[in-house]
């Protein structure tokens, strides 16, 4: 038994922990807030597993994105929406809920099945290790080219999309009667234009 | 050799990468907010990237083609996030809600 292969499981015990425990809070706790800092832990966690298989530009890539980004940009999200809400009660929401847990136990077991069953190759070729930012560069300016650079527009393509879709349209001028509005106040409370409106008679 | 000087098995993140992927999928059926659905999409997705990581380093440990899909998915999955939340603060400006089964325009 050495320190370093004692050490690793350790590690490896350790992150499985907090990926498993974080993604259950994620989806378990009431509070969204909450829920979506335990989905920043999940994301570390998730990195430190990459770090565990020697992939350390994946896993800054990983930290980056997922906590710097996704993470914070789902925090905004969760700022502009959060309004305490009285859920509408649900028959059923109970049966609903155990029936789809069924469905998921069963898709994991089938999961566990493959994984444990299924003769993987391994060991395969020897792993690279350190020298693998290197190698993801020669792919990515080489065989993977194409796709490099359609991500880069895909990037550009949500870029501009989300802008559209989440912009407030101002108007310089009514639309009915063409006076000017006033400008002072563009946060104005509009009337939301889908909202039911059967239970307001 | 015993069982504590022994490597990390290929299985082990499988495994990991399994119940992360299914607890996703619980979180993408029962949430109600709007917010925890992308969420769980984020989960799933982030099982996938273990998967890929893992056949990567022990099966393809030479041309680490994982890797590079990975970083791939991890472009995407940003881009996802950002169209998806635009998506609902639209929503919840036209309907007020974030509760996913108020958003049945569509259902029949």
């Amino acid at each position: 038994m050495t320190i370093s292969s004692s050490t690793e499981q350790i590690c490896f015990i350790l992150l499985g922990l907090t990926v498993i425990v974080g993604a259950l809070g994620v989806v378990l706790i009431n509070n969204i807030v909450y829920s979506a800092f335990l989905l920043g832990g999940v994301f570390m966690g998730v990195a430190g597993l990459y770090l565990l298989l020697n992939a350390s530009f994946v896993a800054a890539a990983q930290v980056l994105v997922y906590v710097g980004a996704v993470n914070v940009l789902i925090l905004f999200a969760i700022m502009l929406v959060n309004k305490r809400e009285e859920l509408k009660p649900i028959k059923a929401l109970q049966i609903r809920k155990i029936l789809s847990a069924g469905v998921c136990g069963g898709l994991l077991i089938l999961l566990f099945r493959v994984d444990l069953t299924t003769k993987w190759s391994t060991p395969g070729p020897a792993a690279i290790g350190e020298k693998a930012t290197e190698r993801i560069g020669e792919h990515l300016f080489s065989d993977y080219l194409l796709p490099f650079e359609l991500a880069s527009v895909l990037l550009l393509m949500a870029m501009i999309g989300a802008i559209v879709l989440a912009r407030r349209d101002v108007l310089t001028s009514d639309v009915v009667t063409g006076d000017v509005v006033n400008q002072n106040l563009i946060e104005k409370s509009n009337e939301p234009i889908l909202i039911d409106q059967s239970n307001k008679q | 050799m015993n069982i504590a000087s022994a490597p990390i098995p290929l299985q082990g993140y499988l495994l990991i990468a399994s119940m992360l992927f299914c607890i996703g999928v619980w979180g993408l059926i029962n949430s109600r907010n709007a917010v925890r659905v992308l969420m769980s999409i984020e989960l799933m997705l982030n099982a996938v990237n273990i998967n890929l990581m893992a056949f990567s380093s022990y099966i393809d440990g030479d041309l680490i083609r994982g890797q590079v899909f990975t970083v791939f998915v991890i472009t995407v999955a940003a881009a996802e996030a950002a169209v998806g939340l635009a998506i609902l603060i639209s929503l919840y400006r036209n309907r007020t809600t974030v509760d996913m089964e108020s958003f049945n325009l569509l259902k029949w």
